[in-house]
């Protein structure tokens, strides 16, 4: 997900949800282009009602995309391309996470990728889907075609997200692990149904024609174990959940070995390359990078923010990405990118905020533990 | 009787000491309030300085003096409880006490009547 951009006087556009949003009074920001709900009850509120039973989430402004192929084994064979995961590997209905790099060995996105037989679909940033058509576009393949889906799509998010949306599902989603989707029928259309998110929670993420969406929107806000949620808790929740936000944590200089993210490279891509930016990130992987991605426990009540430097004995040394109060943790929470030598998990180090030095130390990510739904849960 | 700024602070004098804290609508706008950074007693405060900061889990947020002064007294509840501003931010969420030279200094801030006006021409 991405940073929040000033469209001026750009006309937002809209949801299938919008207007349901308006309506229940949400506080509604323009974020990647769209008018979205920053909030309804309250950040606080909304964040620990997904904690403890189910959010439900307009992620409408996401874009989302199919692949097709007219050579079999194109479309997994260019996205090996462009990234630096297995697609090939991917097993019917299974999802990955993964980034597009660039030449220079940067991210232009990162993404989920699911196969359903010889096609792919893609969901991408909102405030990406320009950048990543161009690219797309620069690395054209006659053989895989591009096809944006207009679609609606809604997560819900949760301990109690599987017993919310299995009524719902012409589908035993219960047998879902994490990072598995299927195509089914939902709320009577046609649907996307992925066990995966954005929260560290186990929960869903439905694509659905954009005339189903209010709805679906509707049958499950009515279920009372459901909470409506904004952006602001999307974010409070995906930095416990420890996750990148694109536009901060993830930009086209970072490589996804400074992220931390070596863990989306198997092990045959790491020796065997064939990738987009692969001479930088390789090196990287064998050497160290320049900096990586930590995780930061500050001690006191001072949140550190975006932007922050970050110092040790009084010379800067990295800066924060992320940062703000985490409500499930109790205390306030950050990420930030820091010198390898520096990034040990309990290493003594110090924000700069309003020019007075905060007290942090490199914590481990996430800040809190996932309880998404893995084989063998 | 309580005046108010555009900046969305409240003040309230009595005699030569004016209590001043944030409106009900700048605690709403900000959303759960998490840490109050106030300054210390004895500081002498120009008209416009900024002289705490608001961390919600949204955002940092500056407060503003309305008036110059020096600050006698801080709402040391805030400390513990800075939720205090989102529920009762026109009461026991007040944030400073100034001494102030010139009690005609607030003469020029809106009443009630006056801010409620204006914030519908924000809205």
């Amino acid at each position: 997900m991405a940073n929040p951009t000033d469209h001026g006087a750009e006309a937002l556009k809209t949801t299938p949800l919008t207007s349901r949003h308006q309506a229940a009074g949400a506080r509604m920001v323009p974020f990647a282009g769209y008018s979205m709900p920053l909030q309804y009850e309250g950040i606080v509120a909304e964040h620990k009602a997904t904690r403890e039973n189910a959010g439900l989430f307009d992620v409408s402004h996401m874009g989302q995309i199919l692949l097709t192929e007219s050579r079999p084994g194109a479309a997994a064979a260019w996205l090996e391309k462009l990234t630096p995961s297995d697609i090939a590997g991917l097993a019917e209905g299974q999802a990955r996470y993964t980034v597009l790099t660039n030449e220079a060995g940067g991210v232009v996105d990162d993404l989920i990728i699911t196969r359903f037989g010889d096609t792919f679909r893609l969901v991408v940033n909102g405030a990406r889907r320009a950048a990543v058509a161009a690219h797309f576009e620069t690395y054209a393949d006659p053989d895989v075609r591009i096809a944006p889906l207009d679609r609606a799509l809604i997560a819900l998010q949760g301990p109690a997200a599987e017993a919310v949306l299995a009524p719902h599902v012409n589908s035993p989603i219960g047998e879902l692990s994490f990072m598995h989707a299927i195509e089914t029928t939902a709320f009577g259309a046609g649907a996307m149904v992925s066990r995966c998110g954005y929260t560290g929670e186990d929960g869903f993420e439905i694509s659905l024609p954009n005339e189903t969406a209010g709805e679906a929107w509707d049958a499950l806000v009515g279920d009372d174990r459901v909470s409506p949620v904004g952006l602001g808790a999307r974010d409070t929740l995906r930095l416990e959940a420890g996750l990148c936000l694109y536009g901060q944590d993830l930009d086209e200089t970072i490589s996804p070995i400074e992220a931390s993210l070596l863990w989306i490279i198997p092990k045959a891509r790491r020796t065997e390359g064939g990738f987009l930016g692969e001479a930088r990130i390789l090196k990287e992987i064998a050497d160290k990078p320049a900096r990586k991605r930590v995780g930061l426990a500050v001690e006191g009540r001072v949140p550190v923010r975006s932007g922050a430097p970050i110092a040790l004995d009084g010379a800067e040394i990295g800066t924060v990405t992320s940062g703000g109060v985490g409500p499930s943790v109790g205390a306030p929470i950050a990420m930030g990118f820091v010198p390898p030598e520096h990034a040990a998990t309990g290493t003594r180090l110090a924000a700069i905020v309003r020019g007075k030095s905060v007290d942090v130390s490199v914590a481990k990510l996430p800040f809190l533990a996932s309880r998404t739904k893995r084989k063998g849960n | 009787m309580k005046r108010f700024t555009k900046d969305h602070e409240w003040v309230e004098l009595d005699g030569d000491i004016l209590t001043v804290g944030i409106t009900e609508h700048a605690q709403e706008a900000l959303g759960d309030i998490t840490f109050v950074e106030l300054p210390e007693a004895g500081r002498t405060l120009a008209a416009g300085d900024s002289f705490a900061v608001v961390e919600s889990v949204k955002a940092a947020s500056d407060v503003y003096a309305p008036v110059a002064g020096e600050v006698t007294d801080v709402n040391a509840a805030l400390d513990d409880k800075p939720e205090l501003v989102n529920d009762a931010a026109e009461t026991d969420g007040w944030f400073i006490k100034l001494k102030i030279a010139d009690a005609g200094a607030i003469d020029g801030l809106m009443d009630r009547a006056a801010y409620d006006a204006y914030l519908k021409t924000i809205e």
